[in-house]
């Protein structure tokens, strides 16, 4: 039986850039950091109240599967904002956006009460956009 | 849909100032600040001031603080930074206060903390690979030669 997940990938455009974003707008807490094989580090951070819940903060780099065309489409699909990789869940919405938004992150959705939760949705630094909800 | 129009939720006013006041502790919490500085830069009286972070925050901001040194410091200390300089960069004026507090945050004294984190560093630098699951090291053939 599966009981949690622990991992996810974000695909970022610039490795040390999301890692700024991450940590120093939103607050989270790098957990590990180890150069690769191909140059590109494996980073990852994790919401201050959940560390056994990482982000992995990609950079897209050629590699195997990823040729230099497969790059150039993720990259303009992530600029493009296309990928909304999950929800991130605050004790109060209101002052989490007023301090996001006082550290310049980029709100596409103010919070709103939806039937599921109170809801905004932001972008992180590559085009990423998450939604933030307080239930 | 205009995200850069004013919000419209109750106490918006409100909530400018206590975010503006937790901004303050994290800008200041190196130094000597008190509540009296704190509840000042949110324009608040002391008790009500503390009231409202709590709402907001789960934490008083005297806890907010606290914690927040403490994170601090073990950020230095995984930075193999030593348990006395982590201790007073952070804002602790003795390392008896800071070592009793880190351990009941943490589970173990900050010099406990300091090992554990080198042993990973070394551990990092032999094998990194295996701190890496399996589907990103294969996704990216990191395990091929």
């Amino acid at each position: 039986m599966i009981s949690k997940l622990t991992h996810i990938c974000v695909y970022v455009l610039d490795q040390e850039r999301a890692r700024d974003f991450y940590t120093n707008k939103l607050g989270f807490k790098v957990k590990i950091d180890v150069p690769m094989p191909n140059g590109a580090k494996w980073l990852t951070v994790t919401p201050p109240d959940q560390p056994d819940m990482e982000l992995t903060l990609f950079p897209l780099v050629v590699g195997k599967k990823f040729t230099e065309e497969v790059i150039a489409t993720m990259k303009e699909l992530i600029s493009n904002s296309v990928f909304g990789p999950g929800v991130f869940l605050c004790n109060d919405i209101y002052a989490t956006y007023e301090e996001l938004k006082s550290k310049s992150v980029e709100f596409i959705k103010v919070p709103t009460k939806e039937l599921y939760a109170i809801e905004a949705l932001f972008k992180d630094d590559s085009g990423n956009f998450f939604s933030l909800h307080q239930r | 849909m205009n995200a850069t129009a004013s919000p419209e939720y109750p106490n918006a006013y409100l909530y400018k100032r206590i975010v503006q006041a937790k901004l303050f502790i994290e800008d200041n919490y190196a130094s000597k600040i008190d509540l009296n500085n704190i509840s000042d830069e949110a324009y608040f009286s002391k008790f009500h001031f503390i009231r409202i972070f709590k709402r907001t925050y789960g934490r008083t901001p005297h806890q907010y603080l606290t914690y927040l040194r403490i994170e601090r410091a073990a950020e230095l200390l995984c930075n193999n930074i030593s348990v006395s300089e982590a201790c007073y960069s952070v804002g602790f004026e003795t390392l008896s206060s800071f070592g009793s507090l880190f351990k009941r945050v943490k589970g173990v004294t900050p010099s406990a903390f300091l090992m554990q984190q080198q042993q990973t560093q070394m551990d990092i630098a032999a094998t990194p690979l295996a701190f890496v699951p399996g589907c990103f090291v294969h996704q990216h053939g990191w395990n091929e030669k």
